[in-house]
């Protein structure tokens, strides 16, 4: 992915419209050479983003690799404690164990979830159809407000006791119940908030959509394939890219997850623990309880899982993914 | 990421449309279906609206959309109701949104036309690294960042919030940039170099003009991204009188009695509203902006 977008970089700019003169076409070149090759000016455009690479995150990375291994509550210096913090970890908390399958759920239900609907949708919408804008605007103006505080308070309400799921629940004759207060469903409402928000990949897919090859359609068409057929052999093949470019996003944005999960559980990932995502227990053990070192342990835990799974997601993706070009 | 970036606009006129309309119950279905989904997906948000206008005794009794008598009242209620009223609160988020919206124009776009328009030593190697950061979860970062914005006194207050947004860090915005600068033609630049200008006057009289689109996604995406990011501002702002919309918000969390349910809708819908505005007034480019390299969600 890297190496494709840099090549472009480079790609050579169209020779603008050479003057007859020799010696100003020369002096052009030299000119057009020295500022492509920028001198220092290339370096002072990036000045500022440099500042924050190295201050705001190459040495901030490092140093909580550093902190990962001390005792630290940001009042009094750091002390070196050794690799206790990850034994601590892995031997003696069964709270992080908690957190870590409780969030392993909710990635595992809600990504797949999310991106099936997604794509089911934008298939859906692929097609002339009268009211596809606010369809489409429909579908994706969840996305843009999920991340609000608003929409977790509305959720909270939404599947409290006395709230409108059960009144829907109700018309089926079905009895609800506080699906937020029993610790065995909580964490599905987090999952369907999640999935409600299907409508960024849904727009990333009909993007990819549109851009398929139509020859390759009616060929399939003419030699009678079936509306599945088409899907499964011709339109999921050719938007594997895509797919991929949105499961990697997915997976890497739902192992964050934060604020609904401190919202539903006013902050304490109950109850019983069972809303407490990841991000939320170090939030919880760093700025809480002042346990930096052991929240940087936590922090390098998650990012090394996040790059596992980014790396696993593109090395797979040289078996499943289709590229065209 | 490429395959998507490449494929350029999605409002390119799509083969598609050559194809008729599907006519007969096959369209009928289809309606359905997607109305359906529709209304199951707006119907919590009307929800919210509707109950923001009634009486607590009504909110969970009458679950119907209109309320009976419509109650204002919520709104006066909420807009004090927290401790401060929501006035602060609201302009407290004003000056975070639109400081990180001016450092990210900026910052973002110095950077991108570097990565556009220039050669130079590790160019692919910084490239690289700018897209790495992208995928780097902002929690490896947090403690550090947090010791040092504490060292520097800044805790309770904006800059935190604001300042490393000056320095470009939001990677995703110096890629969109880069992409649409490079359909910039380059013989502009010529022409402007040939005239003797700098290269800083070619980024400010010609660059910057000719991708106002992108600056306006920039802006739209960093107001509302920054006007939600409720992690930020709860681990910076810690006094009261410092608080954003969303953390005014989570205040209403702590009251159980059970009998404000009615302002906190009032305000949590009130909080909804400038998403809601921007998305209405700039939907497409959004929907766009999203669409052409695609991100965040």
């Amino acid at each position: 992915m890297t190496t494709a977008k840099t090549d472009e970089v480079v790609t050579e700019p169209t020779a603008p419209e050479a003057p007859s003169d020799q010696r100003e076409r020369d002096r052009m070149r030299r000119r057009a050479a020295r500022r492509r090759g920028g001198g220092w000016w290339p370096y002072l455009f990036l000045a500022p983003w440099f500042v924050g690479l190295f201050g705001l995150t190459i040495y901030p990375m490092l140093d909580s690799l550093y902190l990962s291994f001390t005792d630290f509550d940001l009042l009094s210096p750091a002390k070196w404690v050794g690799a206790q913090n990850y034994s601590r970890m892995f031997h003696d908390d069964p709270k992080f164990w908690g957190s870590v399958s409780v969030t392993t759920l909710y990635v595992v239900v809600s990504v797949p979830l999310k991106l099936a609907l997604a794509l089911a949708v934008a298939v859906l919408l692929n097609r002339p159809l009268r009211g596809l804008g606010f369809y489409r605007a429909a579908f994706y103006l969840p996305s843009l407000l999920g991340g609000a505080v608003a929409i977790a308070i509305m959720w909270r309400q939404l599947f409290g006791g006395d709230g409108l799921f059960n009144d829907f629940l109700g018309w089926f004759g079905i009895k609800g119940q506080d699906w937020i207060s029993n610790p065995d469903t909580s964490v599905y409402t987090l999952i369907l908030l999640a999935v409600w928000q299907f409508g960024t990949p849904m727009v990333i897919f009909l993007a990819g959509l549109k851009q398929l090859p139509q020859d390759v359609y009616e060929a399939a068409a003419i030699d009678g394939a079936g509306v599945l057929t088409r899907f499964f052999r011709i339109t999921l093949p050719l938007l594997t890219p895509i797919v991929f470019f949105n499961v990697v996003l997915q997976i890497i944005g739902a192992f964050q997850t934060f604020t609904p999960a401190y919202v539903v559980s006013n902050g304490t990932g109950g109850p019983l623990d069972s809303t407490m995502l990841y991000s939320l227990y170090l939030y919880k053990k760093g700025f809480t309880d002042l346990e930096m070192g052991y929240a940087s342990a936590l922090a390098w835990v998650l990012f090394l899982v996040i790059a596992v799974f980014t790396a696993i997601n593109f090395i797979a993706s040289r078996y499943w993914v289709h590229y065209d070009d | 990421m490429s395959a998507i970036t490449q494929a350029g606009s999605p409002l390119k006129k799509s083969p598609l449309r050559k194809l008729r309309e599907l006519t007969g119950p096959r369209r009928i279905l289809i309606h359905t279906l997607l109305i359906g989904v529709a209304l199951i997906m707006l119907y919590p948000l009307l929800w919210m609206l509707s109950s923001s206008f009634k009486p607590d005794t009504e909110i969970f009794t009458h679950p119907g959309l209109i309320p009976d008598k419509v109650y204002p009242q919520n709104y006066s209620e909420g807009w004090s109701g927290s401790g401060n009223s929501f006035s602060l609160y609201i302009t407290n988020s004003l000056i975070v949104t639109i400081g990180a919206v001016i450092g990210n124009v900026i910052s973002c776009s110095l950077a991108a036309y570097a990565f556009a328009r220039f050669e130079f030593r590790g160019k692919k190697i910084w490239f690289g690294l700018m897209l790495g950061t992208l995928m780097l979860p902002m929690q490896a970062t947090l403690i550090p960042q947090y010791t040092l914005f504490y060292n520097l006194t800044w805790i309770n207050t904006v800059l935190p919030l604001i300042v490393p947004k000056f320095l470009a860090v939001d990677a995703f915005f110096i890629f969109l940039m880069v992409q649409f600068i490079r359909s910039i033609p380059r013989e502009l630049d010529q022409a402007a170099m040939m005239d003797g200008a700098n290269p800083f006057q070619i980024y400010w009289k010609i660059i910057l003009p000719l991708m106002r689109p992108a600056l306006v996604t920039t802006t739209i995406f960093t107001f509302i991204w920054t006007y939600d990011d409720f992690f930020s501002q709860l681990v910076y702002l810690q006094q009261n009188n410092r608080f954003t919309v969303p953390l005014g918000l989570t205040l209403f969390l702590d009251q159980t009695s059970g009998s404000s349910y009615g302002p906190m809708f009032a305000m949590a819908t009130l909080a909804l509203l400038p998403t809601l505005i921007c998305f209405l007034i700039f939907q497409k480019r959004l929907v766009e902006g999203l669409a052409t390299s695609g991100m965040k969600g």
